[in-house]
């Protein structure tokens, strides 16, 4: 703002016409009023977001009842019962368990890439987390089809096992989330002072050591904020978790039964629902909605955290 | 005295490091175990949709008809395009725009900044199926367009804005503050200077983050599932529905009934995303560091 009234003042003094002055103030101050209104679209597309679902998903649930929605156990739109807890309990199960597969990998990766990868592993490591990263939640799940269910089917069969399961939905989904927990993980371990890496083995620390003990909590606020992100991948993801979590809508009943996320009780029965049971599967997008800005929200405040700490 | 302490313990165990070497050397091996896992299951899924598609990849898929003797990708192809392009048309002003804004006007650290940085964090949060539901009712049911390419086009554009915003913003930040003072010396307004200064300079970075953003409309599904619908031809206007390529392969592998073509189409589908990104890190990477 300072740039702009000494520029204007310069073209006062080279003697400017002072009416071509004013159209060019003008055209100045729109541009910035332009400007403003756009950056505040992202502001406005929020609440118009949360709005929207709010408006449509709450009266649902209201007539639900709030606890008959978020705690009934059965869910048969054909007889009006509309309780999604099932489906709650399958997003946390699925997306506890691509932690456990995501996390442990993920971090190990990170700190492979930030201490123990020579240059030339980096060149192939890196560019394949990438692509990982980029391949489509479609391409996943039909991998995950036809490669994850039959292995996983094959070994359960002796046990009831079907192959379509909260297992292979996690291992799925772990794999999915690792590029990020990578990526962020990697960034926070760089960020750490080397000094402190050079000070532990001065110690007599070994260099594993320095990293696990030293640079590792060092970086924790970052790589937590990683794991958060990931979390909040898991949990929305949507197409892999259908092709490979067996979609039926009743309690879980072990890790290798099938299983419905909220997700997929949308995008299941989106297509022919009307009235009341639409109402409840926004509704259902609703609560993962807010699922999501609660980690959104926790994510936010680790970032800030680790930047401060950095 | 720690001298004489030192030696008793040296007495009781030769080696005092021992135990920690060995710790070492299993969290050594479980550090490199982790990241070729990660490497192995890329290499993995690629070479397994490959192995298993190409051979699959015949002429008669990319037939401009589609039939349901022949699943031909070709519609779905001119589809995907369709929306990349409206999506596109839609987020890169808006993107640019409030990057801009952030970049070039806003006071740091100001209210504003801080609500539209959180803002912008929470979008790219929000995972598809919750753009997809919202672009239903808003796009699809308040403003009455129904399934089609457009409806899709508008959701997605949402969805992408982010990525746009941030990328830009990224690229303006690095321009250095020379180029800037150079135009108000000559005596350029600040409006002159953003558009002839400093966006040239910051193209690449904002090159790189659009393409980026086409990766991720070519690879999404559940926003355009109830978006822009499945019908498999190509529409004749944009008003009416049509099926990406990610929706035409969920729909194959769903029916069950055409996994060959389903294989086929998972790599076409890999390879355009591949190619997009590769693009992208390739454009960010060799005109990145060029303004610095």
């Amino acid at each position: 703002m300072n740039r702009s009234k000494i520029s204007t003042q310069e073209m006062l003094q080279t003697g400017q016409s002072s009416n071509r002055l004013k159209i060019v103030k003008a055209k100045e101050k729109a541009a910035k009023c332009l400007f403003l209104v756009f950056a505040c679209m992202s502001i406005f597309l929020t609440a118009l977001i949360c709005i929207f679902l709010f408006k449509n998903g709450i009266p649902a649930i209201m007539k639900i009842g709030v606890d008959e929605f978020l705690l009934g156990t059965k869910w048969k739109p054909g007889n009006n019962i509309y309780g999604i807890f099932p489906m709650i309990l399958g997003s946390i199960y699925v997306t506890l368990g691509a932690m456990i597969v995501g996390i442990p990998t993920g971090i190990l990766t990170a700190l492979y890439l930030s201490y123990f990868c020579p240059q030339r592993a980096y060149k192939v490591v890196r560019p394949a987390i990438d692509l990982l990263a980029g391949i489509p939640s479609v391409v996943y799940g039909f991998f995950g089809l036809v490669v994850i269910v039959p292995i996983v089917a094959n070994l359960t069969a002796s046990i009831g096992g079907k192959g379509k399961s909260i297992f292979t939905a996690s291992l799925l989904l772990g794999i999915m989330i690792l590029p990020t927990i990578i990526g962020v993980a990697h960034s926070a371990l760089n960020a750490v002072p080397k000094s402190y890496y050079e000070g532990s083995l001065a110690l007599g620390a070994t260099h594993e050591r320095s990293v696990f003990s030293v640079m590792l909590p060092a970086a924790k606020s970052g790589i937590f904020a990683g794991v958060i992100l990931g979390a909040g991948r898991a949990i929305g993801e949507t197409m892999a978790v259908i092709m490979v979590a067996g979609n039926q809508p009743r309690m879980p009943a072990g890790i290798f039964k099938g299983i419905r996320t909220m997700t997929a009780n949308i995008v299941t029965e989106m297509g022919y629902a009307t009235d009341l049971h639409r109402e409840a599967l926004i509704a259902t997008g609703v609560v993962l909605f807010i699922f999501i800005l609660i980690i959104n929200l926790s994510f936010s405040y680790f970032k800030r955290k680790s930047e401060r700490e950095g | 005295m720690i001298v004489e302490a030192y030696k008793q313990e040296n007495k009781k165990n030769t080696n005092p490091f021992a135990d920690q070497r060995f710790t070492s050397r299993i969290l050594s091996i479980l550090v490199r175990a982790a990241a070729f896992f990660t490497v192995f299951i890329l290499v993995f899924i690629i070479l397994y949709i490959l192995v298993r598609g190409v051979p699959h990849l015949k002429w008669s898929l990319f037939a401009w008809e589609y039939n349901t003797e022949n699943v031909s990708l070709m519609p779905a192809l001119i589809n995907t395009i369709t929306i990349t392009l409206i999506s596109l048309l839609i987020s890169i002003p808006m993107g640019v725009c409030s990057a801009i804004y952030l970049a070039e006007y806003a006071k740091k650290g100001s209210r504003l900044v801080k609500l539209v940085r959180l803002t912008t964090e929470t979008l790219s949060g929000i995972p598809s199926i919750i753009y997809g539901l919202f672009g239903f009712l808003l796009f699809v049911s308040q403003l009455k367009m129904g399934y089609s390419i457009i409806g899709g086009a508008c959701t997605l554009s949402i969805m992408v804005l982010p990525t746009i915003m941030r990328t830009t913003e990224e690229a303006l930040m690095s321009v250095p503050d020379q180029f800037r003072e150079g135009s108000f010396g000559l005596g350029a307004g600040k409006l002159r200077t953003i558009f002839s200064i400093v966006l040239p300079s910051a193209i690449p970075g904002i090159t790189s983050g659009v393409i980026l953003a086409i990766g991720r409309i070519v690879g999404e599904t559940a926003a355009l599932i109830y978006t822009a619908g499945t019908v498999a031809g190509i529409p004749e206007t944009v008003m009416e529905s049509g099926r990406t390529l990610a929706i035409h392969m969920y729909v194959l592998s769903n029916e069950g009934l055409y996994t060959n073509e389903a294989y086929a189409t998972a790599v076409v589908l890999l390879v355009i995303v591949t190619f997009i990104n590769a693009l992208s890190a390739y454009i960010a990477k060799r005109f990145g560091g060029k303004c610095e």
